[in-house]
């Protein structure tokens, strides 16, 4: 069927201006509820530091993270007695200044967590929609799978999952996405199940549209709320097991200055030089607790049920 | 009830079959081989080599191998670690209280410091002192639980010297462990200073482990409460003139305290993974410390039946919180 009489583009144009201005009116009033959480705007502001220090190491970082000063060993923080300007956080054991080596970590730490969320929610979301769509056989089968990687705690997973793939930053990161991926397949699931069988699914079917269209078109975007909160937990998570992975000896590996990796070389100086253990998990502290408030900000604003309250 | 039981359990036993066969192929994907590793430096033979793998039954095809696995499972046998000749089984017998008198002490410490803590600012909503315990539970579950071990090893045992930096117990102590729980133990052994040596060895592991949990419990009681505090049963409770306190205690607490159970139930995976940190840090003899040695050393058996008896443990506490979930709402069990 073509029509392309002028008062029928006129609608589509109409219909085209109307969505538009939903989308943006949703926008704003996404908006309106996130900025009410001031803890989840501090949390914004803070990971939008974060991004940028990742960004601008190369230059804004006073040393090069590698280099290692061989009459500045173990140097304390600048206020510290002993302390000197050039470090001011100080230098670990062979002389690296721990500033800039936090500052680079930054851009290990943030792309563990978008690499890792990406890969275990772009492979949760298809099999969370295929077990929700296809349900029976499959969905039991993929169920069960899921149930099968949540009965082991996830770091022992991640770690002996790590030992098969030989340590390494990439490889932590393919283990962590894939104990955090069972999440998104059970939160995509429910959703699914809960939509399949809407008033506007069936219309779609009935206008002949195919699974595909159905499962991603029509379906997957009224199940994002859950999915984008579950995201940001997710990237937190990624972070913390990153490091963990890191400092057990299994994640990126010395000289990288990922700050798990860093905590994992400054640990048998705990007693003696108090700066080499603080800071990097500080980074990792703060960078979590953003990221953290920012997801309990994306909740409320998104969780209708909430929203009434 | 009975068939709510048996369909939990119908569900369990392919999960499980599942953690078995994970168990299986895993440790068979590991690089190097065991016969190899078990030579060390000195080198082997490729007769040596056959043999030492013919006794391990590594030669016997993969199907074959999985099933006498499991028929040893069934058996208790769930083979020999490589590095101290013990059965597995037996290690995780004697390691294993050593990790649930930590988990039992943290997840303790979690539960009567959270819910309080929860109710409390739930019911004090808004105020200076709920913004402050939920801003202190964000950052307990944000936090690198191995960082703040160290940190509380830095402040306690090395400015203050107050707790010692690892183990169990003092090595002065000498006494036959009977329950296998050191606290227990101490005291019954009648040792003067036993006790308190043991407490001082368990308070800083038990902090660092209790905190993602406790941080995790005040936020669902919180959440919870908040939600039942609304409910009209409970508006009907105050219009009827209850004192507060019962209304929270009597009214409230019950059914906000339903999802927290399972809150609880669920930290157990939470513990288990943690325990792997937190008995690094402080050379805890527990299984977690165990697992991660094994893993590193490549002690096949060791991490195959580690891994099934942890998943089995995890499996085994979330059927338990089902049930009781059940048991507590009726809704859930007839649906």
């Amino acid at each position: 069927m073509t029509n392309t009489s002028p008062a029928a583009s006129a609608d589509a144009d109409k219909v085209q201006a109307a969505s538009r201005s939903a989308t943006l009116a949703n926008l704003a009033e996404f908006w309106y509820y996130f900025s009410r959480n001031k803890g989840a705007v501090i949390g914004l502001i803070i990971f939008f530091a974060l991004v940028a220090i990742a960004v601008l190491a190369p230059w804004i970082s006073p040393h090069d993270p590698d280099m290692q000063y061989r009459d500045s060993f173990l140097v304390p923080p600048f206020w510290e007695e002993g302390g000197k300007s050039t470090f001011i956080l100080g230098t670990d054991a062979v002389g690296r200044d721990i500033l800039s080596r936090l500052m680079h970590g930054a851009a290990y730490s943030l792309s563990i967590g978008v690499i890792v969320v990406i890969i275990s929610l772009s492979v949760g979301i298809v099999t969370g929609l295929i077990a929700g769509y296809a349900g029976g056989v499959v969905d039991t089968f993929i169920m069960r799978l899921m149930d099968i990687i949540l009965a082991f705690p996830a770091l022992l997973l991640a770690l002996v999952l790590v030992a098969i793939l030989g340590p390494g930053l990439t490889n932590a990161m393919i283990a962590i996405a894939l104990v955090l991926q069972p999440h998104f397949v059970r939160l995509t699931r429910a959703a699914v199940l809960s939509e399949r069988s809407r008033d506007y699914v069936v219309a779609a079917r009935l206008a002949g549209a195919g699974h595909i269209r159905l499962m991603f078109k029509t379906i997957l975007p009224n199940c994002v709320a859950p999915l984008i909160v579950q995201a940001t937990l997710s990237f937190s998570n990624a972070i913390l097991d990153a490091a963990a992975l890191g400092f057990l000896g299994m994640g990126a590996q010395p000289p990288a200055s990922e700050w798990g990796t860093m905590l994992a070389e400054a640990r048998e100086f705990i007693l003696s030089a108090w700066w080499v253990v603080t800071f990097p998990g500080l980074a990792i502290l703060i960078t979590v607790i953003a990221i953290n408030l920012v997801g309990d900000g994306l909740r409320d604003a998104l969780d209708p049920k909430l929203k009434r309250s | 009830m009975l068939r709510f039981l048996l369909g939990r359990l119908g569900l369990l036993i392919p999960t499980f079959i599942g953690v078995t066969f994970v168990a299986f192929t895993f440790i068979r994907l590991l690089p190097g081989d065991p016969a190899e590793l078990l030579a060390g430096e000195r080198g082997i033979t490729p007769e040596r080599k056959a043999e030492v793998m013919k006794q391990l039954g590594f030669d016997k095809p993969y199907w074959q191998q999985y099933l006498d696995y499991i028929l040893g499972i069934f058996q208790g046998d769930l083979g020999t670690s490589f590095s101290s000749k013990k059965p597995v089984l037996d290690e995780f017998m004697t390691l294993f209280p050593a990790t649930a008198e930590l988990a039992l002490c943290a997840i303790i410490l979690a539960v009567c410091i959270g819910i309080p803590a929860g109710i409390f600012a739930a019911v004090k909503r808004g105020s200076i002192a709920d913004q402050a315990i939920m801003g202190t539970a964000l950052v307990g579950y944000s936090m690198p639980i191995f960082w703040w071990g160290l940190l509380l090893i830095i402040f306690f045992s090395g400015i203050l010297q107050w707790t010692p930096v690892s183990g169990r117990i003092s090595l002065l102590y000498f006494f036959p462990q009977v329950t296998g729980f050191m606290l227990i133990d101490s005291l019954l052994s009648g040792e003067k200073g036993a006790f308190l040596s043991a407490v001082r060895h368990l308070i800083l592991p038990s902090i660092v482990l209790a905190t993602i949990p406790l941080a995790v419990i005040a936020r669902q009681t919180r959440s919870a409460m908040l939600e039942v505090l609304g409910e009209d049963y409970v508006r009907t409770a105050r219009a009827k003139g209850l004192a507060p306190r019962s209304v929270i205690g009597l009214h409230a607490l019950r059914n906000a305290l339903i999802p927290v159970v399972t809150t609880i139930g669920l930290q157990v995976g939470v513990l288990l993974g943690g325990a792997i940190l937190t008995e690094t840090i402080f050379s805890w003899p527990g299984i977690g410390k165990w697992l991660f040695d094994s893993i590193s050393r490549r002690d096949y058996f060791v991490v195959q039946g580690g891994l099934l008896l942890i998943a089995g443990i995890v499996m085994l506490v979330n059927l338990i919180v089902d049930v009781l979930y059940g048991l507590i709402n009726p809704r859930i069990r007839h649906n």
